[in-house]
């Protein structure tokens, strides 16, 4: 228990995952708590990638790290010019309530 | 010890706060949360070594995309919206489903991780390879990022830009009714259609606009 080692930072970041996860399939409200769960799914998937960058001693998890960060940035960007486009034309997001494509 | 017990602190701090974002009633408060998982990761992330991941992490995370995400929130006046966890009998079956799911996915992580314990040759093997000893961990990120790893830094870029163009694009609206100056007609404009010369006779008016 005393000694950190690579483990603990991965059970860490299944954790945080599954959280992620949990958090989409339970989600009851707006689309926005979704993005929020997929960015934590990011950086859970961040924190696996540094905890062996660091016990590896190799440095291209980091760099990897790096360009997660990139695309989690570009996707929240993206995600939410789609709500706000959503929302100016049908004014809700609540997930239940988006069911356009249904036919 | 000291490692310990910042790890335990700080890990504590993260999964329940990345708990509190998925279950907190109120969107706003789910912002607030995710910042305060980005921030307890990023503490531990300088305190394992990695300082320049942490460094950017809170620059990114804290600085963007949460304060995106809190604009957009405040913006489209979601927080009202009161939202409770069992919203109507037909929907609520996801929960049990959801939940099993998201339980399945952890056991099989714990499994991978704790089958990990018994190759512990994997760790030897790759200490070895290490050629960045006596320079701090950003100066080292940076001697590869921009030799090795240059053709994906420059990618990288582009996706940033293409994200960029993407978002402007999608919220663009032109209004109806609004003046505008148009460039192109005003000096497109000639002297034939501008000024017109005429022979006024003593007298008589002349009559433009007809």
């Amino acid at each position: 228990m005393i000694d950190i080692g690579l483990g603990h930072y991965l059970t860490l970041g299944a954790i945080i995952f599954s959280i992620g996860i949990i958090g989409i399939f339970l989600n009851r409200k707006n689309i926005i708590v979704i993005l929020m769960s997929i960015e934590l799914i990011l950086l859970a998937v961040n924190i696996n990638l540094v905890a062996f960058s660091i016990y590896l001693n190799d440095l291209a998890g980091q760099v990897f790290t790096l360009f997660i960060l990139t695309v989690a940035a570009a996707e929240a960007a993206i995600g939410l010019a789609i709500i706000v486009v959503y929302f100016r034309n049908s004014g809700t997001i609540r997930v239940e309530e988006i069911d356009k494509l249904k036919g | 010890m000291a490692h310990a017990i910042f790890f335990y602190v700080f890990s504590t701090i993260a999964i329940i706060s990345a708990i509190m974002v998925t279950a907190s009633k109120n969107t706003v408060h789910s912002v607030f949360f995710l910042i305060l998982d980005f921030i307890s990761v990023s503490c531990l992330f300088i305190m394992i070594g990695a300082e320049f991941l942490g460094m950017i992490m809170l620059i990114v995370y804290v600085g963007a995309v949460a304060v995106l995400f809190l604009f957009v929130v405040m913006m489209l006046n979601v927080a009202q919206q009161k939202n409770q966890w069992f919203l109507s009998s037909q929907s609520s079956r996801h929960i049990p489903i959801g939940l099993i799911i998201g339980t399945i996915i952890f056991f099989e992580l714990i499994i991978v991780i704790g089958g990990w314990k018994y190759k512990p040759e994997l760790f030897e093997k790759a200490n070895s390879t290490s050629s960045f000893e006596g320079i701090s961990n950003t100066h080292s990120l940076g001697q590869i990022l921009y030799t090795d790893f240059i053709h994906i830094f420059q990618i990288s870029g582009m996706v940033l830009l293409v994200a960029m163009i993407g978002a402007i694009v999608l919220t663009f609206r032109q209004r109806e009714g609004v003046k505008k100056q148009s460039y192109i007609k005003q000096i497109s404009r000639e002297r034939s259609e501008g000024v017109e010369v005429l022979e006024v006779q003593s007298n008589k008016g002349v009559k433009i606009d007809d």
